[in-house]
């Protein structure tokens, strides 16, 4: 069994479910044919078809409105948005629709918004953003973000398994990282919704994360290692709900917490888990809850405007330096 | 609303400062912007503002001592001064308490280095400062209420004195290990143990180690303890010549092109708020020098040369208190009008402590001028790590022999430092007459 991408993880995750599922079916921009603009559905066409591969307009509210639709017809639609930047555009359909369905009229709306987040490639504010903060304050919506080809195949399947709406982040940055391959086992597996992964066990402080920031956060841990501070670092998975119970446990444990992302600080998930930590172990904290994120601005197109606004091992490197002290 | 005054961070680098004065006094108004203190640190000094508006009501950290960065070192309170806030009344009354043992000491505390406000010599006495609360953290005091632990009996190592969950563990373990032990703070201090006997010691003895006291009581002599700038000076010097087989060569150098075409440019700068002085000519000069000679650009390192591919140029200034360095990053992608205002934009903020220690640090070659009160010629200090110094002497007029006839021209002396473990004479004095000849052709490179 050869390693394969987080792409190539994504990929195998929606072709077993759609082998599995015949109500499973996808729909985006140049999906198609053209197999998607980072490839994630090449060859889907060939195999499922034009009626399961659907290439759709330039309109990602017609995208997500006919996907809720077909949704509350029963079927399990997982729609792609070129770059997650454009989920903008169906705001309404997601906070106002497909959130709010089951409670409105019990029917739920199983359907999986997925597409490419994050920034690091000079792509400037349209095609880097990172969308969580924008649907954290809405009940219904459940948000997940793999870092690791493994929980990439077993969130998409999970995802699609799931009766109401998820959006799944996929960072491009991760999309084709060799240094991230990973073997994945053959038979059905899912990652389960709302679970975290402890990354790397430690003592003396936790780096609470997810996504590409995963790795920043290992890089640090390591550099960190050597100056006698022993990291523990926490990947989230799931953003929406977040896993409470392992948020407490790492603070429990080291009593020091950096909330690492990639999103800008305000209104973010960092203040969130903040907010929670505060609540729940208020008790167990020898230090203040740090945030490090991206700085409050559009994401520059500028290379090294884009590293300055980017969270970097240096920043965390200095945040956690601080905070052991502290 | 009370706020913090913290000591800032000046740079990546640095950890600590040293307050040098107070510009405001407690229970003085102060406006937000306001200079509030100077600080001292391994690179600049510098006019710490006001955060904030309102009344200076506590002064944590005194003239003199050094904390690391973050530490609060003053209280002021918001909003209007006349309501007497209860948080500085308290703090009013204890300094009298604590003045007469502290009085003497300020000579010493300078000495020291990074100390957490936490081991102030208050403590032993009890009682006088109980109004200020123990930092320390949600957890430590749950841990103090579980164990029955009064905090403030606890040195704290973290940030600014903070018992932190470390402090307060190793204080519990220790605490059992000696069977609970009078709690003398010397002894339930396993953290720090060194600190505190420093703390009340007389000041001869917290000084640097320089046998006994020479001078006694009625000698004619006035003792001040050194600024941060100076005893960094000292410290460096000294290194430097420790370090570095120092050879100074000097040359000859007909000044009369390039003041020309100074006098010649002068008026044009002049409209641009630029002062044109010999400096960037002689810059250009030498940045010429070091692209024929690289080795003027190199560090040693080990039984290694480390040559430099950006050239940036130290200019030493001099400071009523003292000496500075700033630093022209990659001068030689300067134009003269480039380092001619770099040059005096460097020197100006130096004398304002404006500076920032980036604008300090990184330098590959220096340039002093130790003609600026008519000096003939200087041999410079290396400026480690750096390989090479270049002293300007007076430029001024005299008479020197041109095909045997008697002429008047500008003539200054240069002088060049050279670190003898990599560069020899030879090529010293070939970079040198570069520099010369560039000088008397002036021809610049624009």
């Amino acid at each position: 069994m050869a390693a394969i991408t987080l792409l190539e993880a994504i990929r195998q995750g929606l072709w077993e479910e759609m082998e599995r599922d015949k109500d499973v079916f996808l729909l985006g921009e140049d999906i198609g044919v053209y197999g998607g603009a980072f490839k994630v559905t090449e060859g889907f066409i060939d195999k499922f078809g034009a009626e399961r591969v659907i290439d759709t307009p330039i309109s990602e509210t017609a995208i997500v409105g006919a996907a809720c639709g077909a949704a509350m017809m029963g079927m399990r639609p997982v729609a792609e948005m070129q770059f997650i930047d454009f989920i903008s555009c169906c705001f309404d359909m997601l906070t106002n629709y497909a959130a709010k369905s089951r409670y409105r009229q019990g029917i739920g709306i199983p359907i999986v918004v997925r597409g490419p987040s994050g920034g690091g490639v000079h792509a400037g504010p349209f095609h880097s953003q990172n969308v969580e903060s924008f649907f954290l304050n809405t009940p219904g919506l459940k948000m997940v973000e793999p870092s690791t080809p493994y929980d990439a195949k077993g969130l998409i399947k999970a995802a699609i398994r799931d009766d109401d709406p998820v959006l799944f982040f996929e960072h491009k940055l991760l999309y084709r990282n060799p240094k991230i391959k990973q073997e994945v086992p053959a038979d059905d597996y899912i990652v389960s919704i709302g679970k975290a992964a402890v990354r790397r066990e430690g003592k003396d402080l936790s780096v609470i994360t997810y996504g590409a920031m995963v790795y920043t956060a290992l890089d640090a841990a390591e550099r960190l290692q050597q100056e006698g501070i022993d990291v523990e670092v926490i990947d989230l998975r799931t953003l929406q709900p977040f896993d409470r119970e392992a948020v407490s446990e790492t603070v429990k444990k080291t009593s020091k917490v950096i909330i690492l992302h990639e999103a800008t600080k305000t209104g973010g998930m960092a203040g969130e888990l903040t907010a929670v930590i505060n609540e729940e172990v208020f008790e167990y904290l020898d230090g203040p809850v740090t945030r490090v994120t991206s700085i409050d601005t559009p994401v520059p197109y500028a290379p090294p405007l884009e590293e300055f606004f980017l969270p970097q091992v240096d920043d965390l490197l200095k945040a956690a330096r601080s905070l052991a002290a502290y | 609303m009370s706020e913090d005054v913290k000591m800032p961070q000046m740079g990546e680098s640095i950890a600590e400062g040293t307050i040098v004065k107070w510009l405001k006094q407690v229970g003085e108004a102060v406006k937000r912007d306001e200079p509030l203190f100077e600080i001292s640190t391994d690179k600049v000094d510098a006019e710490i503002p006001a955060p904030a508006s309102g009344v200076l009501s506590e002064i944590l950290v005194k003239e003199g001592e050094t904390v690391a960065v973050n530490t609060t070192v003053a209280v002021i309170n918001g909003g209007s001064a006349a309501g007497a806030s209860p948080k500085a009344q308290p703090a009013a009354e204890s300094k009298p308490a604590a003045e007469p043992q502290q009085k003497p000491a300020p000579p010493p505390q300078a000495f020291q280095p990074t100390l957490p406000p936490a081991a102030k010599p208050a403590e032993p006495q009890g009682a006088a400062d109980d109004d200020r609360r123990q930092k320390s953290s949600p957890l430590v005091r749950k841990i103090a209420a579980e164990h029955n632990i009064d905090i403030s009996g606890i040195e704290g190592t973290g940030i600014g004195g903070r018992v932190s969950k470390n402090d307060i563990l190793s204080y519990i373990e220790n605490r059992g290990a000696e069977k609970a032990a009078p709690a003398s703070p010397a002894s339930t201090s396993p953290a720090a143990p060194p600190r505190a006997p420093q703390l009340i010691a007389p000041p001869a003895a917290a000084a640097t180690d320089t046998g006994p006291q020479p001078y006694a009581d009625g000698d004619r002599v006035e003792i001040e303890p050194m600024s941060v700038m100076r005893r960094r000076i000292a410290e460096r010097m000294v290194e430097s010549r420790r370090t570095s087989a120092h050879v100074t060569s000097f040359m000859e150098v007909d000044f009369t092109e390039t003041a020309k075409l100074r006098d010649s440019l002068k008026g044009e700068y002049q409209r641009d708020g630029v002062k044109l002085t010999f400096m960037p000519f002689i810059m250009k000069a030498v940045i010429e020098g070091i692209r024929k000679w690289p080795i003027l650009n190199s560090s040693v390192w080990g039984d290694q040369i480390v040559y430099k591919k950006d050239v940036n140029i130290g200019v030493a200034v001099a400071l009523d208190w003292g000496l500075i360095v700033p630093v022209i990053r990659n001068s030689d992608e300067k134009s003269l009008l480039g380092l001619a205002r770099a040059v005096n934009d460097l020197g100006e903020r130096a004398r304002t402590k404006q500076l920032k220690p980036d604008e300090v640090q990184g330098g590959t070659f220096t340039i002093t001028n130790p003609g600026g009160f008519g000096g003939l010629i200087g041999t410079p200090i290396i400026n480690q790590p750096q390989v090479a110094i270049l002293g300007v002497g007076v430029i001024k007029k005299r008479p020197v022999v041109i095909d045997d006839a008697i002429a008047i021209r500008q003539i200054g002396i240069l002088g060049l430092s050279f670190d003898h473990r990599v560069i020899d004479g030879a090529v010293a004095d070939q970079f040198l007459a570069l520099v010369r000849d560039v000088i008397e052709s002036g021809n610049f490179t624009s």
